[in-house]
């Protein structure tokens, strides 16, 4: 239940073993301090990570679902854009 | 004749109520389960916010408090009876006994009441045990100092969390400012009895097993007017401390709490699912 004070905040998670903030889902807080004390209690009570991230969801601007075609389709098609034409050395690892 | 091969006509009242036990209470006996007690009373008044919480956030951080006191008293309770060293155990010593051999301070069985008291109550608690196990992680006692390590990083957390609720509660609307205030003031004369020492806890305190907590007053009290300071809030003065819980002479609550508490274990003796 929302109200003027406690708005929606985006939680995002680094597990242990993982190298990038992981977005786990979203709760209701007066302010960044409490939002993140409430995911902290919320979303990591098994463990699940070791940082947190949280973000109003005002400051989110995601991309319009019905925009999927004319923003994504195009790069399907376009294997010059990959680099999978040379061959790595060995000694070089993994890139 | 156990009790799982009785037949209701081979009960008696005796073996339908579960009786009361009565702890031997040697020095270290008695300092353990005091903090034990201490945890497990405060733990269930918190618990009984589940479900019931202003938001669902708060729903579940003040479950995780009642249970991470919960984990503290069965460590507490399990390690009492180790050093008894007669037939007891943590559920034993949880479900058994009555109101006068229960060792909680006052503070920790004080009702519920609205959101602001609850906090207070947490706030006045944590910022002790906070101190207290982290002063205990040098006890002599290797038991004690190991439960301390593990309970230090939870108080820590606990203090965190009721000071920010402090803060925003006494420094946020008319309403929420006067019930907390109105909270302080009820709560304040519970709060003496935690720096309170007696004879039973001198020889340990001289052995380096307990902490005497008279020495962390002082950093309580900063603790306490620091944060009621940024919430606009005032600390009373008065010093009259009420007393007691530690000798078993407890206000009325605790008795309707233990009622909830223990009542499947007393109806169903040595019930387990």
């Amino acid at each position: 239940m929302a109200t003027p004070n406690t708005p929606l905040w985006e939680v995002f998670i680094r597990s242990r073993n993982g190298l990038a903030h992981k977005h786990c889902g979203s709760l209701h807080a007066s302010d960044a301090t409490m939002a993140l004390q409430a995911a902290r209690d919320i979303y990591t009570r098994r463990g699940e990570g070791l940082s947190i991230w949280v973000v109003p969801s005002s400051a989110i601007t995601a991309s319009d679902p019905a925009e999927k075609g004319m923003m994504f389709e195009p790069a399907e098609s376009k294997i010059y854009r990959h680099p999978t034409f040379y061959d790595v050395p060995e000694d070089v690892g993994h890139m | 004749m156990a009790i799982e091969d009785m037949t209701i006509e081979d009960m008696t009242i005796e073996d339908m109520a579960a009786p009361s036990i009565q702890p031997s209470e040697t020095p270290l006996v008695l300092y353990t389960l005091r903090r034990a007690d201490d945890a497990l009373i405060l733990g269930h008044r918190l618990s009984e916010w589940c479900g019931h919480a202003p938001m669902l956030e708060e729903d579940m951080a003040l479950a995780n408090i009642a249970l991470d006191l919960l984990g503290q008293a069965r460590e507490l309770f399990a390690y009492a009876a180790k050093v008894e060293g007669r037939s007891n155990d943590e559920d034993k010593f949880a479900y058994l006994r009555d109101v006068r051999q229960y060792r909680n301070l006052l503070l920790t069985e004080q009702p519920n009441g609205d959101f602001a008291r609850t906090i207070v109550r947490q706030f006045f608690y944590s910022a002790f045990a906070d101190l207290y196990w982290r002063a205990m992680m040098t006890s002599a006692d290797t038991t004690l100092a190991a439960i301390a390590a593990k309970s230090e990083k939870e108080s820590a957390y606990h203090l965190r969390h009721s000071s920010e609720w402090i803060v925003r509660l006494g420094d946020g609307t008319e309403e929420s400012h006067r019930r907390a205030q109105t909270a302080i003031d009820d709560l304040w004369s519970f709060t003496g009895e935690m720096f309170a020492v007696d004879d039973s806890e001198r020889g340990l305190i001289d052995a380096g097993i307990a902490v005497d907590p008279a020495a962390l007053r002082a950093q309580w009290l900063k603790t306490i007017g620091d944060v009621a300071g940024e919430a606009t809030l005032i600390v009373p003065k008065n010093d009259w401390m009420q007393q007691g819980g530690r000798v078993g002479h407890h206000s009325e609550h605790l008795g309707h709490l233990l009622s909830e508490l223990q009542s499947m274990q007393r109806t169903f003796p040595g019930a387990t699912w």
